[in-house]
């Protein structure tokens, strides 16, 4: 599913408004942000000295950017719908978990199961990524420049995870529609995960992803596809005494 | 949940603030676990005297003529500096093991928290800034640190069930997890002669790795085994006497961050609990991979 590639022009036109959480509560600064309106001039966003606080610009669903300065706990950015969310910094666990649209990126590391869930949008992880990154996606696209630690894309059902670098343990097991591109090493693939072809469209696809996350000097024939054997989809009866 | 912390310092110039830092980086994470907390300090050696850190549920009454009494049952000078529900019993090295055995002969109800050369663990249920007040621990000077905020998973909430768990002299053990296996790897070091206060997990897991350093293994090597022997959810960070600690699961669902600069080495279960350490804008910040050991030693 393409994800909608977002303007941040309109931002540059407006000062941006600044939250210091060293002064301000976490619960100001997100209930400001959904108090935000369609059309609203405020468009652009800095929160300051997030000091590894949870649920940084939680459920935000305006279209507009938020910079935050500094390294976050858990869920930063989970269930955006259409705000460009930068972390200048690493994030904590469940980045960007169920994100609905819009975009996140990371430029440190982050912890596990990155863009859990995740039903649309770009998650962008200039860093590595550890394990379960992608975990049950429904849509999302994730692109990692570093590496995914094990268990990634467990049960992922849909959208792109993109991996510069090398895969953990396990990965994709019990997956469903996901494709998911690694340009490094697997260190093993989990159940009914398979390496699959790379046709022409899936080049064009990982083109795309690969502009939309700003990466340059890479070229999608360096990747190797993964997907689905589809061997899981339907109960075999063959297998009934391993129930 | 449960939040873990540790420090271990590299050089000498942060040990007048080891209390403060590890209070506050144990603090920062109470809502990880608002059952219980403790601190174990790793102090200053000296040659001449060891500890024994020991509790009691009525310290008037435990605690009331002990150093008297103890000096004249082991024939040697002791001291005891009474830190609420804790005391802190020094004596000769030489003396520490029928330091101990006294105590228990002397006042029945009192449980020893840990013993060794310069470790002190002082533990008990309520929130960490309680804990760190009760018992003076922003004071405390030393060399490395282990805490813990528990969210009780495995057995009561109780001051023994409390972390760090100390089975060896001067070693101790916090852990973020449950293990599933521990009612038989209890009974196997039952079998070799170890003693268990409680029924938790994590008192195995302690009691493992001194089994295992006992046998000659060092800290890596002990941390190393419990990859295979321990089976459950675990990331601990373990101190000894000049050492210092971490393993993750493999599994790794137990968050852990680390941050290492010239000056100190930290663990904490997430990132908040480091933020306030000196130069940690500039430190090496990294999540320890799973089913690897770490470990620093003086």
């Amino acid at each position: 599913m393409p994800a909608t590639k977002l303007s941040k022009t309109a931002a540059h036109d407006h000062a941006s408004r600044v939250f210091d959480l060293d002064q301000m509560s976490l619960r100001e600064l997100n209930q400001a942000l959904h108090n935000l309106t369609p059309g609203s001039n405020e468009t652009a966003w800095e929160v300051l000295n997030p000091k590894g606080n949870h649920s940084v610009a939680v459920g935000v669903d305006q279209p507009i950017t938020i910079d935050v300065r500094g390294s976050v706990g858990y869920y930063c950015g989970g269930m955006n719908s259409g705000s460009a969310i930068t972390v200048h910094g690493s994030a904590g666990p469940g980045v960007g978990e169920n994100m609905m649209s819009g975009s996140i990126t990371v430029k440190g590391d982050a912890s596990q199961y990155a863009g859990a869930t995740g039903k649309g949008g770009l998650l962008v992880i200039e860093g590595n990524a550890s394990s379960r990154c992608g975990i049950s996606m429904k849509g999302i696209d994730i692109v990692v420049h570093g590496n995914i630690g094990h268990m990634s894309a467990f049960m992922a059902q849909s959208g792109n995870l993109v991996v510069l670098g090398d895969a953990g343990d396990a990965l994709g097991d019990s997956i469903y529609e996901a494709r998911l591109f690694v340009r490094g090493k697997v260190d093993s693939l989990g159940a009914d995960c398979i390496a699959k072809e790379m046709r022409a469209e899936h080049l064009d696809l990982l083109q795309g992803l690969l502009d939309r996350a700003g990466v340059t000097g890479v070229k999608p024939t360096d990747f190797k596809r993964y997907g689905s054997a589809r061997t899981l989809y339907n109960f075999n009866i063959d297998n009934a005494d391993a129930y | 949940m449960c939040g873990i912390v540790g420090l271990f310092l590299k050089n000498k110039s942060l040990e007048p603030q080891l209390g403060s830092m590890l209070s506050q980086m144990l603090i920062s994470l109470s809502d990880r676990g608002p059952d219980s907390a403790g601190i174990a300090i790793y102090g200053a050696p000296s040659r001449n005297e060891a500890k024994i850190t020991i509790q009691s549920a009525k310290p008037e009454r435990d605690f009331r003529g002990l150093e008297a009494e103890l000096a004249k049952a082991i024939g040697t000078p002791v001291t005891i500096a009474v830190k609420s529900t804790h005391a802190v019993v020094r004596t000769t090295p030489a003396k520490i093991d029928e330091a101990r055995e006294a105590i228990q002969t002397l006042r029945p109800d009192i449980r020893i928290m840990g013993a060794g050369d310069v470790v002190e663990i002082y533990k008990e249920v309520g929130l960490p800034e309680a804990v760190v007040d009760r018992f003076d621990v922003r004071g405390m000077t030393g060399t490395h640190g282990i805490g813990h905020t528990r969210m009780a998973t495995e057995s009561a909430v109780t001051t023994m069930g409390a972390h760090p768990f100390s089975t060896g002299a001067d070693q101790c053990l916090v852990h973020n997890g449950s293990l599933s296996n521990h009612n038989n790897v209890r009974r196997e070091l039952i079998r070799e002669g170890m003693t268990f206060e409680t029924e938790n997990d994590t008192e195995v897991a302690a009691a493992y790795l001194s089994s295992q350093m006992a046998h000659g293994k060092n800290l890596g090597e002990a941390l190393e085994g419990t990859l295979s022997d321990l089976d459950g959810f675990f990331t601990f960070v373990v101190g000894t006497k000049n050492g210092f600690g971490v393993v993750r699961d493999p599994i790794a669902c137990k968050p852990a961050v680390m941050a290492e600069t010239d000056q100190y080495v930290a663990f904490g279960s997430e990132y908040r609990a480091l933020t306030k350490l000196p130069g940690i804008d500039n430190a090496r910040v990294w999540e320890p991979e799973p089913a690897t050991v770490y470990f620093w030693e003086h």
